[in-house]
């Protein structure tokens, strides 16, 4: 029987090598969902195998033979069928003959292509965004069902009926296993990138005591996304994205205080950064902007960057960020970056230049129930000595925040501005 | 997870002798995969202990004792952090290392300690974690 130890060996090798195995397989059969097949029979193949004979010295060779010879057996096994049914054309036979040899030479060949057209087949905008992020956690990532059902919190059979009907989706809409060229290449590498970063967002969302494999997609997303920049080096905004959530990660550790309660960004420890991480968002960032990257990841990269560079919060270039929200404003608008360029703004130029930016978003219906718009007005008004009308604008947050610390936080604010000439406490 | 992936010393590179054209072009190698599948955070090769020093401490004295150290195989020659899943990926990655010296040597594998590591959780984490659970599979609903 199978010690432990083993098994977890060849989980290991599973993780490192299935992308790549699947990657190969996709290309010479066309259907990721195939060639997941044959891939896991590989892997099943090894776990009888390896524990009586012991992991092979070169366990990748291994796996991607037998990976290779389910797909030949299947081939030809096809060829049998329709020979049987004396309905084949000659030009059909030379075809299987011919994808035997070309799964030969792919199997030879430089694999970053392949893997490349993968990372595109699976965030397909065929798929729902749940059908790209569990695909991709799937084929790429090398987790398994049930690791991404418990990062996600969901039942298994989810996730798994989730991922077969991904698969069965590319095979009827007859998805090509290609990188995409021309016109349609940004918005497909946009897809690639959205798919990344939410599930970048999903494990970075966890908080202390949560499921260790929820923070684990932090890592995964972080992971791929290095895979992705040296897959396509010559794209800016994946650059961009990379430097954007090495610079969020780095803070993982300072954003949340000892009784697990949130530590907003100018009030955390910056010793508690990550440096290496910092430096590695930087250098990011430097090759997305040599590339002149100015999209939207590499712009909201620029702005982490920009808190990451200053050692104290008080050293912080709030008049660069103000201007790098201007271009975010300018290339993606939002009323959400706009209220945020307000708040950059009023650190810059002073609460009166940051409040008149709020007060033109007064009427946008996007913020209508949005609880910062009120919170960050009152701010405003009481850094400019109108206790008054900040402490109603705290209420007014105070009854649309959802999250209870956040109400009690506002709460207090507004109480704070009912002492007389008082309510100028900290920042939003 | 991140781990330590240490190269221990060995006379010859305590000596500072340089590794071969053929090491350094397989561990350019084996550096650039480590890179491609998203693995390496760092990695640094460390002059000999000779130029080195080390600060002892006791109490609230302390002395500085100039290398080189004596116990060679303790020594560490060079190093990589890597970001993996499992001790056993570490494990299996370093096993495609080529050998890091001419003859024996030997690579140190150990796990960076981590937010997620630090002991079992307080009760306040644990309430905070179960409500979170329970919020998570009501809005699921």
């Amino acid at each position: 029987m199978a010690s432990p130890e083993s098994h977890r060996a060849i989980d290991a090798i599973w993780h490192i090598e299935s992308p790549r195995i699947i990657a190969a397989l996709a290309r010479v059969t066309g259907d990721v969902g195939l060639a997941e097949d044959f891939a896991q029979d590989a892997l099943v193949a090894a776990l009888e195998r390896w524990p009586e004979t012991g992991v092979p010295d070169n366990p990748a060779a291994w796996l991607m033979a037998a990976a290779k010879n389910r797909a030949i057996d299947h081939l030809r096994r096809g060829r049998r069928v329709e020979r049987a049914h004396g309905e084949i054309g000659r030009d059909l036979e030379a075809e299987r003959e011919r994808a035997v040899a070309d799964l030969d030479a792919a199997l030879d060949d430089d694999i970053g292509d392949d893997l490349l057209r993968l990372v595109f087949t699976s965030c397909h905008p065929v798929l729902s965004r749940e059908a790209r992020v569990a695909l991709t956690l799937r084929l790429l990532g090398g987790l398994t069902t049930a690791e991404i059902a418990r990062a996600y919190l969901v039942p298994e059979a989810t996730i798994a009926q989730r991922l077969v009907r991904a698969k069965r989706t590319l095979a009827d809409a007859r998805v090509p296993f290609e990188v995409p060229r021309g016109p349609d290449r940004d918005a497909r590498l946009s897809s690639v990138l959205e798919v990344l970063y939410l599930i970048f967002n999903e494990g970075y969302a966890a908080t202390a005591g949560d499921d260790w494999m929820r923070p684990q997609l932090c890592e995964e997303a972080l992971r791929l996304g290095r895979i992705l920049a040296t897959l396509a080096p010559s794209e800016r905004e994946v650059h961009g994205l990379v430097a954007l959530m090495e610079i969020q990660a780095s803070r993982t550790k300072a954003r949340i205080g000892p009784r697990g309660e949130p530590v907003l960004l100018l009030d955390q420890d910056r010793g508690r950064w990550d440096h290496l991480l910092i430096g590695r968002g930087l250098a990011a960032l430097a090759r997305a902007e040599a590339l002149g990257g100015r999209g939207p990841y590499a712009l909201p990269a620029a702005i982490a960057a920009c808190h990451a560079r200053a050692r104290t919060a008080g050293e912080t270039d709030w008049a660069r960020i103000a201007a790098l929200y201007g271009d975010l404003a300018g290339a993606a608008p939002s009323p959400v970056v706009e209220l945020n360029r307000a708040v950059a703004v009023a650190m810059a130029d002073g609460p009166a230049a940051g409040l008149a930016l709020v007060d033109a978003l007064a009427g946008e219906p996007a913020l209508a129930d949005y609880h910062l718009l009120p919170s960050v007005r009152g701010d405003l008004l009481a850094k400019l000595g109108r206790p008054d009308e900040a402490r109603e604008e705290f209420e007014r947050a105070a009854a649309l925040a959802a999250n209870r610390r956040e109400r009690e936080l506002l709460l207090a604010r507004a109480a704070a501005c009912r002492a007389p000439g008082r309510g100028a406490g900290q920042g939003p | 997870m991140r781990f330590l992936v240490m190269v221990k010393a060995t006379k010859d590179s305590e000596a500072g002798v340089m590794p071969s054209e053929k090491l350094l072009a397989d561990m350019g190698k084996f550096n650039e995969e480590l890179v491609k599948a998203g693995v390496m955070l760092a990695a640094e090769g460390l002059q000999q202990s000779s130029k080195g020093a080390r600060v002892r401490f006791s109490g609230s004295q302390r002395t500085v004792v100039d290398g080189p150290f004596t116990e060679t195989k303790e020594l560490v020659a060079g190093f990589w952090l890597w970001q993996v899943k499992s001790k056993e990926e570490a494990i299996e990655w370093v096993k495609r290392c080529p050998n890091p010296h001419e003859g024996d040597s030997e690579i140190e594998i150990r796990q960076v300690l981590d937010i997620s590591d630090w002991g079992e959780l307080t009760p306040e984490l644990q309430k905070m974690k179960d409500r979170r659970e329970n919020f998570a599979k009501q809005s699921k609903k």
